[in-house]
Protein backbone atom coordinates (compact mmCIF):
# COMPACT_ATOMS: atom_id res chain seq x y z
CA UNK A 1 0.00 0.00 0.00
CA UNK A 2 2.79 2.49 1.04
CA UNK A 3 4.96 1.24 -1.75
CA UNK A 4 1.75 2.15 -4.48
CA UNK A 5 1.51 5.66 -2.84
CA UNK A 6 4.88 6.36 -3.32
CA UNK A 7 5.13 5.03 -6.94
CA UNK A 8 2.62 7.76 -7.06
CA UNK A 9 3.86 10.11 -5.49
CA UNK A 10 6.85 9.68 -7.91
CA UNK A 11 4.45 9.48 -11.46
CA UNK A 12 3.85 13.75 -10.92
CA UNK A 13 7.67 14.38 -9.79
CA UNK A 14 9.16 17.23 -12.16
CA UNK A 15 11.20 14.23 -13.98
CA UNK A 16 7.65 12.53 -15.14
CA UNK A 17 6.56 16.45 -16.10
CA UNK A 18 9.82 17.06 -17.87
CA UNK A 19 9.73 13.43 -19.83
CA UNK A 20 5.85 14.21 -20.86
CA UNK A 21 7.14 17.67 -21.91
CA UNK A 22 10.40 16.26 -24.03
CA UNK A 23 7.44 14.06 -25.44
CA UNK A 24 4.73 15.95 -26.45
CA UNK A 25 7.17 18.99 -27.91
CA UNK A 26 8.97 15.72 -30.33
CA UNK A 27 5.62 15.03 -31.18
CA UNK A 28 4.38 18.76 -32.21
CA UNK A 29 7.63 18.85 -33.93
CA UNK A 30 6.95 16.09 -36.46
CA UNK A 31 3.06 16.50 -36.59
CA UNK A 32 2.62 20.16 -36.77
CA UNK A 33 4.35 20.94 -40.07
CA UNK A 34 2.06 17.35 -41.52
CA UNK A 35 -0.74 19.10 -40.36
CA UNK A 36 -0.09 22.31 -41.93
CA UNK A 37 1.12 20.56 -45.47
CA UNK A 38 -2.23 19.23 -44.89
CA UNK A 39 -4.20 22.02 -44.28
CA UNK A 40 -2.69 23.71 -46.80
CA UNK A 41 -3.75 21.35 -49.25
CA UNK A 42 -7.11 21.97 -48.89
CA UNK A 43 -7.14 25.85 -48.61
CA UNK A 44 -7.91 27.89 -51.49
CA UNK A 45 -5.69 30.14 -50.72
CA UNK A 46 -2.99 29.75 -48.09
CA UNK A 47 -1.61 33.58 -47.98
CA UNK A 48 -4.93 34.48 -46.87
CA UNK A 49 -5.04 31.24 -44.23
CA UNK A 50 -8.37 28.81 -43.90
CA UNK A 51 -10.53 31.86 -43.97
CA UNK A 52 -10.60 32.07 -48.04
CA UNK A 53 -12.33 29.00 -47.78
CA UNK A 54 -11.74 25.01 -48.37
CA UNK A 55 -11.22 23.34 -52.11
CA UNK A 56 -10.28 20.17 -53.41
CA UNK A 57 -9.40 21.75 -57.01
CA UNK A 58 -5.70 21.52 -55.78
CA UNK A 59 -5.80 17.81 -55.40
CA UNK A 60 -7.69 17.67 -58.27
CA UNK A 61 -4.90 19.55 -60.31
CA UNK A 62 -2.08 17.30 -58.63
CA UNK A 63 -4.41 14.31 -60.61
CA UNK A 64 -4.02 16.38 -63.64
CA UNK A 65 -0.43 16.97 -63.64
CA UNK A 66 1.33 14.05 -61.28
CA UNK A 67 -0.99 10.57 -61.84
CA UNK A 68 1.52 9.03 -63.95
CA UNK A 69 4.22 9.83 -61.64
CA UNK A 70 1.63 8.71 -59.02
CA UNK A 71 0.67 5.71 -61.34
CA UNK A 72 4.45 4.68 -62.35
CA UNK A 73 4.92 4.53 -58.32
CA UNK A 74 2.40 2.31 -57.53
CA UNK A 75 3.23 -0.32 -60.57
CA UNK A 76 6.85 0.02 -59.01
CA UNK A 77 6.29 -1.05 -55.62
CA UNK A 78 4.06 -3.93 -56.63
CA UNK A 79 6.91 -4.64 -59.14
CA UNK A 80 9.46 -4.26 -56.59
CA UNK A 81 7.01 -6.37 -53.91
CA UNK A 82 7.05 -9.44 -56.27
CA UNK A 83 10.90 -9.02 -56.97
CA UNK A 84 11.99 -9.00 -53.41
CA UNK A 85 9.56 -11.93 -52.27
CA UNK A 86 10.59 -14.20 -55.01
CA UNK A 87 14.25 -13.71 -54.48
CA UNK A 88 13.76 -13.17 -50.49
CA UNK A 89 11.99 -15.77 -49.49
CA UNK A 90 14.16 -18.54 -50.59
CA UNK A 91 17.37 -16.58 -49.92
CA UNK A 92 16.62 -16.17 -46.01
CA UNK A 93 15.23 -20.26 -45.77
CA UNK A 94 18.64 -20.55 -47.11
CA UNK A 95 20.45 -17.94 -44.71
CA UNK A 96 18.69 -20.19 -42.33
CA UNK A 97 20.53 -23.37 -43.27
CA UNK A 98 23.45 -21.87 -43.72
CA UNK A 99 26.41 -22.12 -41.15
CA UNK A 100 25.93 -18.59 -39.09
CA UNK A 101 28.91 -17.38 -40.03
CA UNK A 102 28.69 -17.51 -43.57
CA UNK A 103 25.07 -16.19 -43.07
CA UNK A 104 26.12 -13.33 -41.40
CA UNK A 105 28.88 -12.52 -44.54
CA UNK A 106 26.66 -12.62 -47.14
CA UNK A 107 23.82 -10.78 -45.01
CA UNK A 108 26.22 -8.05 -44.53
CA UNK A 109 27.05 -8.18 -48.08
CA UNK A 110 23.16 -7.89 -49.12
CA UNK A 111 22.39 -4.87 -46.74
CA UNK A 112 24.96 -2.96 -48.07
CA UNK A 113 22.44 -0.83 -49.52
CA UNK A 114 20.94 0.11 -45.91
CA UNK A 115 24.21 1.56 -45.15
CA UNK A 116 25.66 2.62 -48.35
CA UNK A 117 24.07 6.24 -49.05
CA UNK A 118 21.42 6.14 -51.65
CA UNK A 119 23.15 8.33 -53.85
CA UNK A 120 26.38 6.61 -53.84
CA UNK A 121 24.49 3.65 -55.28
CA UNK A 122 22.98 5.39 -57.87
CA UNK A 123 26.26 6.58 -58.86
CA UNK A 124 27.60 2.72 -59.22
CA UNK A 125 24.41 1.49 -61.07
CA UNK A 126 25.35 4.64 -63.80
CA UNK A 127 28.68 3.89 -63.99
CA UNK A 128 28.03 0.56 -64.99
CA UNK A 129 24.74 0.38 -66.85
CA UNK A 130 24.32 3.88 -68.09
CA UNK A 131 25.56 3.36 -71.48
CA UNK A 132 23.08 0.43 -71.76
CA UNK A 133 20.59 2.93 -73.16
CA UNK A 134 17.77 0.56 -73.29
CA UNK A 135 18.13 -0.35 -69.66
CA UNK A 136 18.75 2.69 -68.89
CA UNK A 137 16.15 4.73 -70.01
CA UNK A 138 13.22 2.55 -69.05
CA UNK A 139 11.21 2.21 -65.80
CA UNK A 140 13.47 -1.33 -65.11
CA UNK A 141 16.25 0.47 -64.37
CA UNK A 142 14.75 2.59 -61.43
CA UNK A 143 13.09 -1.02 -60.71
CA UNK A 144 16.38 -2.34 -60.07
CA UNK A 145 17.17 0.40 -57.20
CA UNK A 146 14.40 -0.20 -55.58
CA UNK A 147 14.94 -4.06 -55.14
CA UNK A 148 18.60 -3.40 -54.27
CA UNK A 149 17.14 -0.58 -51.60
CA UNK A 150 14.10 -2.83 -50.15
CA UNK A 151 15.67 -6.84 -50.74
CA UNK A 152 17.49 -6.46 -47.18
CA UNK A 153 13.99 -5.59 -45.69
CA UNK A 154 12.44 -8.73 -46.91
CA UNK A 155 15.17 -11.25 -46.11
CA UNK A 156 15.80 -9.42 -42.46
CA UNK A 157 12.35 -9.75 -41.60
CA UNK A 158 11.72 -13.42 -42.86
CA UNK A 159 14.78 -14.67 -41.79
CA UNK A 160 13.93 -13.48 -38.26
CA UNK A 161 10.94 -15.44 -38.17
CA UNK A 162 12.73 -18.84 -38.82
CA UNK A 163 15.09 -18.44 -36.33
CA UNK A 164 12.72 -17.79 -33.82
CA UNK A 165 10.21 -20.42 -34.51
CA UNK A 166 13.19 -22.72 -34.86
CA UNK A 167 12.47 -24.41 -38.14
CA UNK A 168 15.19 -26.82 -38.45
CA UNK A 169 13.11 -28.77 -35.65
CA UNK A 170 9.71 -28.37 -37.60
CA UNK A 171 11.59 -29.27 -40.83
CA UNK A 172 13.61 -32.58 -38.93
CA UNK A 173 10.15 -34.16 -38.44
CA UNK A 174 8.37 -33.28 -41.46
CA UNK A 175 11.61 -34.93 -43.33
CA UNK A 176 11.47 -38.16 -40.75
CA UNK A 177 7.65 -38.76 -42.40
CA UNK A 178 9.45 -38.22 -46.23
CA UNK A 179 8.51 -34.88 -46.97
CA UNK A 180 10.77 -33.52 -50.02
CA UNK A 181 12.89 -29.85 -49.81
CA UNK A 182 10.40 -28.37 -51.93
CA UNK A 183 7.63 -30.10 -49.81
CA UNK A 184 9.09 -28.55 -46.37
CA UNK A 185 9.53 -24.98 -48.07
CA UNK A 186 6.23 -24.88 -49.31
CA UNK A 187 4.36 -26.62 -46.60
CA UNK A 188 6.01 -25.57 -43.51
CA UNK A 189 8.44 -23.12 -43.97
CA UNK A 190 6.52 -20.77 -45.93
CA UNK A 191 3.39 -21.16 -44.19
CA UNK A 192 4.99 -20.36 -40.71
CA UNK A 193 6.95 -17.24 -42.05
CA UNK A 194 3.21 -15.44 -43.56
CA UNK A 195 3.89 -12.99 -40.33
CA UNK A 196 7.26 -12.23 -41.42
CA UNK A 197 6.58 -11.88 -45.27
CA UNK A 198 3.53 -9.58 -44.61
CA UNK A 199 5.71 -7.68 -42.43
CA UNK A 200 8.34 -8.17 -45.16
CA UNK A 201 5.43 -6.86 -47.88
CA UNK A 202 4.69 -3.68 -46.29
CA UNK A 203 7.80 -2.53 -45.27
CA UNK A 204 8.76 -2.93 -49.28
CA UNK A 205 5.97 -1.21 -50.72
CA UNK A 206 6.31 1.34 -47.98
CA UNK A 207 9.74 2.19 -49.29
CA UNK A 208 9.68 2.20 -52.84
CA UNK A 209 6.43 4.22 -53.23
CA UNK A 210 8.88 7.23 -50.64
CA UNK A 211 12.26 6.26 -52.21
CA UNK A 212 14.06 9.46 -53.54
CA UNK A 213 18.04 9.04 -53.51
CA UNK A 214 18.49 6.47 -55.33
CA UNK A 215 15.55 7.37 -57.73
CA UNK A 216 16.46 10.51 -58.36
CA UNK A 217 19.48 10.57 -59.80
CA UNK A 218 18.13 6.68 -61.49
CA UNK A 219 15.11 8.33 -63.26
CA UNK A 220 14.73 9.82 -66.79
CA UNK A 221 12.23 12.95 -68.00
CA UNK A 222 10.15 10.30 -69.17
CA UNK A 223 10.52 7.44 -65.91
CA UNK A 224 9.28 10.45 -63.21
CA UNK A 225 7.70 8.63 -59.80
CA UNK A 226 5.97 10.28 -57.15
CA UNK A 227 8.70 11.37 -54.94
CA UNK A 228 10.50 12.89 -57.64
CA UNK A 229 7.18 14.73 -59.02
CA UNK A 230 7.17 15.83 -55.21
CA UNK A 231 10.57 17.46 -55.48
CA UNK A 232 9.12 18.65 -59.00
CA UNK A 233 6.25 20.31 -57.14
CA UNK A 234 8.61 21.59 -54.51
CA UNK A 235 10.91 23.54 -56.88
CA UNK A 236 8.25 24.75 -59.03
CA UNK A 237 4.55 24.86 -58.10
CA UNK A 238 2.90 26.66 -56.14
CA UNK A 239 2.32 26.00 -52.22
CA UNK A 240 -1.39 24.57 -52.33
CA UNK A 241 -0.02 22.65 -55.15
CA UNK A 242 2.98 20.98 -53.64
CA UNK A 243 0.77 20.29 -49.93
CA UNK A 244 -1.53 18.31 -52.27
CA UNK A 245 0.83 16.51 -53.69
CA UNK A 246 2.34 16.07 -50.12
CA UNK A 247 -1.11 15.10 -49.06
CA UNK A 248 -1.89 12.50 -51.75
CA UNK A 249 1.51 10.64 -50.61
CA UNK A 250 0.31 10.23 -46.81
CA UNK A 251 -2.69 9.34 -48.18
CA UNK A 252 -0.64 6.50 -49.74
CA UNK A 253 1.64 5.57 -46.76
CA UNK A 254 -0.43 6.24 -43.56
CA UNK A 255 -2.82 3.17 -44.13
CA UNK A 256 0.89 0.75 -44.53
CA UNK A 257 2.20 2.17 -41.64
CA UNK A 258 -0.89 1.78 -39.47
CA UNK A 259 -1.07 -1.65 -40.72
CA UNK A 260 3.16 -2.37 -39.95
CA UNK A 261 2.29 -1.14 -36.37
CA UNK A 262 -0.82 -3.31 -36.16
CA UNK A 263 1.30 -6.12 -37.32
CA UNK A 264 3.81 -5.36 -35.53
CA UNK A 265 2.53 -5.66 -31.90
CA UNK A 266 0.47 -8.83 -32.96
CA UNK A 267 3.78 -10.41 -33.76
CA UNK A 268 5.45 -9.38 -30.62
CA UNK A 269 2.72 -10.94 -29.03
CA UNK A 270 3.41 -14.15 -30.40
CA UNK A 271 6.87 -13.95 -29.53
CA UNK A 272 5.70 -13.48 -26.02
CA UNK A 273 2.97 -16.72 -25.99
CA UNK A 274 5.87 -18.95 -27.71
CA UNK B 1 14.78 -33.13 -55.54
CA UNK B 2 17.71 -33.39 -53.73
CA UNK B 3 18.11 -30.95 -50.89
CA UNK B 4 21.83 -29.80 -51.56
CA UNK B 5 20.61 -28.71 -55.21
CA UNK B 6 17.61 -27.36 -53.74
CA UNK B 7 19.53 -25.25 -51.15
CA UNK B 8 21.70 -24.16 -54.08
CA UNK B 9 18.56 -22.98 -56.20
CA UNK B 10 17.19 -21.11 -53.22
CA UNK B 11 20.30 -18.93 -53.12
CA UNK B 12 20.88 -18.86 -57.37
CA UNK B 13 18.37 -15.54 -57.65
CA UNK B 14 19.94 -13.51 -54.75
CA UNK B 15 23.58 -14.41 -55.69
CA UNK B 16 22.83 -13.74 -59.14
CA UNK B 17 20.68 -10.53 -58.20
CA UNK B 18 23.57 -9.18 -55.67
CA UNK B 19 26.21 -10.18 -58.63
CA UNK B 20 24.90 -7.51 -61.15
CA UNK B 21 23.47 -4.81 -59.50
CA UNK B 22 25.53 -4.78 -56.31
CA UNK B 23 29.33 -6.21 -56.47
CA UNK B 24 29.86 -5.53 -60.15
CA UNK B 25 28.57 -1.82 -59.50
CA UNK B 26 30.63 -0.85 -56.88
CA UNK B 27 34.17 -2.19 -58.26
CA UNK B 28 33.58 -0.23 -60.89
CA UNK B 29 32.40 2.81 -58.87
CA UNK B 30 35.89 2.35 -57.25
CA UNK B 31 37.43 2.18 -60.79
CA UNK B 32 35.14 5.22 -62.17
CA UNK B 33 36.96 7.07 -59.11
CA UNK B 34 40.71 6.41 -60.07
CA UNK B 35 39.71 7.10 -63.55
CA UNK B 36 41.14 10.77 -64.46
CA UNK B 37 44.61 11.67 -64.33
CA UNK B 38 45.17 11.70 -60.97
CA UNK B 39 44.31 8.15 -60.27
CA UNK B 40 44.27 7.12 -56.69
CA UNK B 41 46.03 10.93 -55.83
CA UNK B 42 41.92 11.82 -56.66
CA UNK B 43 41.72 10.74 -52.72
CA UNK B 44 44.71 13.11 -51.44
CA UNK B 45 42.67 15.77 -53.11
CA UNK B 46 40.02 15.61 -51.30
CA UNK B 47 42.48 16.16 -48.38
CA UNK B 48 43.76 18.89 -49.66
CA UNK B 49 40.64 20.79 -51.42
CA UNK B 50 39.39 23.61 -48.81
CA UNK B 51 36.29 22.96 -50.62
CA UNK B 52 35.71 19.35 -49.66
CA UNK B 53 37.14 19.38 -46.82
CA UNK B 54 34.77 22.40 -45.48
CA UNK B 55 32.02 20.13 -46.51
CA UNK B 56 32.84 17.00 -44.94
CA UNK B 57 33.61 19.21 -41.84
CA UNK B 58 30.11 21.18 -42.01
CA UNK B 59 28.41 17.88 -43.03
CA UNK B 60 29.98 15.56 -39.80
CA UNK B 61 29.70 18.58 -37.21
CA UNK B 62 25.72 18.63 -38.32
CA UNK B 63 25.27 14.94 -38.39
CA UNK B 64 26.74 15.32 -34.40
CA UNK B 65 24.51 18.01 -33.68
CA UNK B 66 21.69 15.84 -34.87
CA UNK B 67 22.53 12.90 -33.33
CA UNK B 68 22.94 14.17 -29.98
CA UNK B 69 19.93 16.21 -29.84
CA UNK B 70 18.01 13.25 -31.07
CA UNK B 71 19.40 10.46 -28.82
CA UNK B 72 18.33 13.41 -25.88
CA UNK B 73 14.77 13.53 -27.24
CA UNK B 74 14.27 9.83 -28.15
CA UNK B 75 16.01 8.50 -25.31
CA UNK B 76 13.71 10.95 -22.60
CA UNK B 77 10.17 9.96 -25.24
CA UNK B 78 11.22 6.25 -25.57
CA UNK B 79 11.66 6.00 -22.03
CA UNK B 80 8.82 7.96 -21.11
CA UNK B 81 6.68 6.05 -23.51
CA UNK B 82 7.90 2.48 -22.26
CA UNK B 83 7.33 2.99 -18.57
CA UNK B 84 3.75 4.85 -18.92
CA UNK B 85 0.68 4.16 -20.75
CA UNK B 86 -2.35 6.01 -20.68
CA UNK B 87 -5.01 6.62 -23.37
CA UNK B 88 -3.77 7.95 -26.51
CA UNK B 89 -0.20 6.09 -25.69
CA UNK B 90 -0.34 4.15 -29.13
CA UNK B 91 -1.16 7.33 -31.12
CA UNK B 92 2.06 9.17 -29.73
CA UNK B 93 4.05 6.18 -30.87
CA UNK B 94 3.06 6.48 -34.68
CA UNK B 95 3.67 10.23 -34.41
CA UNK B 96 7.00 9.71 -33.17
CA UNK B 97 7.44 7.06 -35.54
CA UNK B 98 5.92 7.33 -38.86
CA UNK B 99 8.46 9.63 -40.07
CA UNK B 100 10.59 7.06 -40.97
CA UNK B 101 8.72 6.39 -44.28
CA UNK B 102 8.99 9.62 -45.02
CA UNK B 103 11.36 10.44 -47.94
CA UNK B 104 13.92 13.41 -47.34
CA UNK B 105 12.09 15.96 -49.80
CA UNK B 106 9.19 15.41 -47.62
CA UNK B 107 10.66 16.36 -44.94
CA UNK B 108 12.26 19.52 -46.53
CA UNK B 109 9.05 20.90 -47.42
CA UNK B 110 7.53 20.63 -43.86
CA UNK B 111 10.60 22.43 -42.72
CA UNK B 112 9.98 25.03 -45.01
CA UNK B 113 6.38 25.41 -44.29
CA UNK B 114 8.00 25.49 -40.53
CA UNK B 115 10.45 27.83 -41.20
CA UNK B 116 10.08 29.53 -44.90
CA UNK B 117 9.41 32.48 -46.56
CA UNK B 118 5.63 31.33 -45.88
CA UNK B 119 6.55 29.11 -42.76
CA UNK B 120 4.56 28.81 -39.72
CA UNK B 121 7.14 30.65 -37.76
CA UNK B 122 7.36 33.92 -40.26
CA UNK B 123 3.84 34.81 -40.11
CA UNK B 124 3.68 34.16 -36.64
CA UNK B 125 6.36 36.49 -36.19
CA UNK B 126 5.08 38.72 -39.09
CA UNK B 127 1.61 39.32 -36.95
CA UNK B 128 3.11 38.91 -33.20
CA UNK B 129 6.34 41.41 -33.18
CA UNK B 130 6.14 42.91 -36.85
CA UNK B 131 10.21 40.88 -37.73
CA UNK B 132 11.07 38.17 -39.60
CA UNK B 133 11.87 34.71 -39.11
CA UNK B 134 12.88 32.37 -41.79
CA UNK B 135 15.69 29.89 -40.68
CA UNK B 136 14.34 26.80 -43.50
CA UNK B 137 17.31 27.56 -46.15
CA UNK B 138 20.03 28.41 -42.98
CA UNK B 139 22.13 25.54 -40.96
CA UNK B 140 19.28 25.47 -38.21
CA UNK B 141 16.77 24.55 -41.17
CA UNK B 142 18.92 21.75 -41.92
CA UNK B 143 19.64 20.77 -38.11
CA UNK B 144 15.71 20.63 -37.77
CA UNK B 145 15.36 18.53 -41.09
CA UNK B 146 17.89 16.03 -40.47
CA UNK B 147 16.19 15.73 -36.72
CA UNK B 148 12.67 15.38 -37.80
CA UNK B 149 14.19 11.60 -39.54
CA UNK B 150 16.59 10.76 -36.97
CA UNK B 151 13.95 10.92 -33.87
CA UNK B 152 12.07 8.06 -35.42
CA UNK B 153 15.20 5.78 -36.11
CA UNK B 154 16.63 6.51 -32.32
CA UNK B 155 13.15 6.00 -30.80
CA UNK B 156 12.75 2.53 -32.29
CA UNK B 157 15.88 1.56 -31.26
CA UNK B 158 16.32 2.42 -27.47
CA UNK B 159 12.16 1.55 -27.35
CA UNK B 160 13.60 -1.61 -28.12
CA UNK B 161 15.92 -1.86 -25.41
CA UNK B 162 13.85 -0.03 -22.87
CA UNK B 163 11.30 -2.56 -23.16
CA UNK B 164 14.29 -5.46 -21.88
CA UNK B 165 15.36 -3.69 -18.78
CA UNK B 166 15.33 -5.40 -15.46
CA UNK B 167 13.27 -3.28 -13.04
CA UNK B 168 14.12 -5.17 -10.20
CA UNK B 169 17.70 -3.96 -10.24
CA UNK B 170 15.88 -0.15 -10.73
CA UNK B 171 14.16 -1.24 -7.68
CA UNK B 172 16.86 -2.31 -5.62
CA UNK B 173 18.86 0.66 -6.07
CA UNK B 174 15.76 2.67 -5.17
CA UNK B 175 15.50 1.08 -1.96
CA UNK B 176 18.99 1.51 -1.16
CA UNK B 177 18.39 4.72 -1.11
CA UNK B 178 19.43 6.23 -4.51
CA UNK B 179 17.70 9.20 -6.15
CA UNK B 180 15.72 9.40 -9.32
CA UNK B 181 18.96 10.90 -11.18
CA UNK B 182 21.20 8.80 -9.73
CA UNK B 183 19.34 5.52 -10.80
CA UNK B 184 18.74 7.11 -14.03
CA UNK B 185 22.81 7.44 -14.38
CA UNK B 186 24.05 4.85 -12.54
CA UNK B 187 21.53 1.97 -13.88
CA UNK B 188 19.37 3.02 -16.40
CA UNK B 189 22.07 4.60 -19.25
CA UNK B 190 24.85 2.29 -18.35
CA UNK B 191 22.07 -0.71 -19.38
CA UNK B 192 21.28 1.15 -22.75
CA UNK B 193 23.99 1.64 -23.42
CA UNK B 194 25.02 -0.26 -26.48
CA UNK B 195 21.09 0.50 -27.87
CA UNK B 196 22.48 4.40 -27.60
CA UNK B 197 25.59 3.68 -29.32
CA UNK B 198 23.87 1.69 -31.70
CA UNK B 199 21.00 3.80 -32.64
CA UNK B 200 23.39 6.92 -32.38
CA UNK B 201 25.60 5.37 -35.14
CA UNK B 202 22.74 4.74 -37.16
CA UNK B 203 21.49 8.17 -36.85
CA UNK B 204 24.89 9.93 -37.66
CA UNK B 205 25.25 7.25 -40.90
CA UNK B 206 21.80 8.48 -41.88
CA UNK B 207 22.60 12.10 -41.54
CA UNK B 208 25.95 12.16 -43.31
CA UNK B 209 24.13 10.54 -46.39
CA UNK B 210 21.21 12.51 -46.36
CA UNK B 211 20.66 13.75 -50.12
CA UNK B 212 16.88 14.39 -50.40
CA UNK B 213 16.57 17.13 -47.36
CA UNK B 214 19.63 19.19 -48.52
CA UNK B 215 18.37 19.04 -51.89
CA UNK B 216 14.81 20.42 -51.28
CA UNK B 217 16.10 23.23 -48.88
CA UNK B 218 18.60 24.38 -50.93
CA UNK B 219 20.35 25.61 -48.85
CA UNK B 220 23.83 27.83 -49.02
CA UNK B 221 25.34 25.11 -47.08
CA UNK B 222 27.18 22.39 -49.26
CA UNK B 223 26.81 19.22 -47.74
CA UNK B 224 28.76 16.02 -48.47
CA UNK B 225 25.91 14.34 -50.68
CA UNK B 226 25.14 17.68 -52.32
CA UNK B 227 28.46 18.10 -53.34
CA UNK B 228 28.92 14.66 -54.99
CA UNK B 229 25.56 15.87 -56.73
CA UNK B 230 26.70 18.77 -57.99
CA UNK B 231 30.10 17.30 -58.61
CA UNK B 232 28.26 14.86 -61.27
CA UNK B 233 25.74 17.06 -62.43
CA UNK B 234 26.97 20.47 -62.85
CA UNK B 235 30.69 20.14 -63.24
CA UNK B 236 30.58 16.57 -65.10
CA UNK B 237 33.57 15.83 -62.66
CA UNK B 238 32.62 12.04 -62.59
CA UNK B 239 36.02 10.62 -60.75
CA UNK B 240 35.53 13.38 -58.36
CA UNK B 241 31.73 12.54 -57.26
CA UNK B 242 32.79 8.73 -57.25
CA UNK B 243 35.58 9.10 -55.35
CA UNK B 244 33.72 11.33 -52.73
CA UNK B 245 31.17 8.62 -53.07
CA UNK B 246 33.36 6.15 -52.20
CA UNK B 247 34.69 7.98 -49.19
CA UNK B 248 30.81 8.81 -47.96
CA UNK B 249 30.28 4.95 -48.02
CA UNK B 250 32.84 3.50 -46.63
CA UNK B 251 32.49 6.27 -43.43
CA UNK B 252 28.90 5.26 -43.44
CA UNK B 253 29.35 1.34 -43.89
CA UNK B 254 32.26 0.93 -41.50
CA UNK B 255 30.44 2.59 -38.50
CA UNK B 256 26.97 0.51 -39.08
CA UNK B 257 29.42 -2.46 -38.82
CA UNK B 258 30.04 -1.41 -35.59
CA UNK B 259 27.13 -0.18 -34.50
CA UNK B 260 25.64 -4.15 -35.28
CA UNK B 261 28.50 -5.70 -33.81
CA UNK B 262 26.89 -4.03 -30.54
CA UNK B 263 23.38 -5.31 -31.12
CA UNK B 264 22.42 -6.68 -34.25
CA UNK B 265 19.98 -4.21 -34.87
CA UNK B 266 19.61 -1.81 -37.63
CA UNK B 267 16.61 0.85 -39.02
CA UNK B 268 17.29 1.81 -42.58
CA UNK B 269 19.72 4.30 -43.29
CA UNK B 270 17.71 5.91 -45.84
CA UNK B 271 16.56 10.17 -46.06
Amino acid sequence: MLLQRGNKMRNISPSFTFQLAVTLLACAFLLVPAVMSIMAGFTANYFKGISSGLTIKWIIEVWELYADSIGRSIILAIACLFFTLIIGIPAAYALNQMKPRFARILEEFVSLPLSIPGLALALALLQLYGTMSGFRLSSWFILTGHVLYTLPFMIRSVLAIFTAIDLKALEEGASSLGASSWQRFKDIAVPNALPGILAGSLTVVTLSIGEFNLTWMLHTPLTKTLPVGLADSYASMRLEIASAYTLVFFIMIVPLLVALQWLSTRTQKIGESR
Amino acid sequence: MNSRYFFISCLLPLAAFSFAFLALPLVRLLFASIDSELGFGIYLEILTNARYMNSLLYTVLLSIAVTIAALFISTTAGLFLVRNHFPGHRVLIAVLTFPLAFPGVVIGFLIILLGGRQGLTNMLAQNLFDTRVIFAYSMTGLFLGYLYFSIPRVLLTVMAAAEKLDLSLEEAARSLGASPTKVLRDVILPALTPALIASGAIAFATAMGAFGTAFTLATNIDVLPMIIYTEFTLSANIAMSCALSVVLGLVTWILLIFSRSLTGNNVAAAG
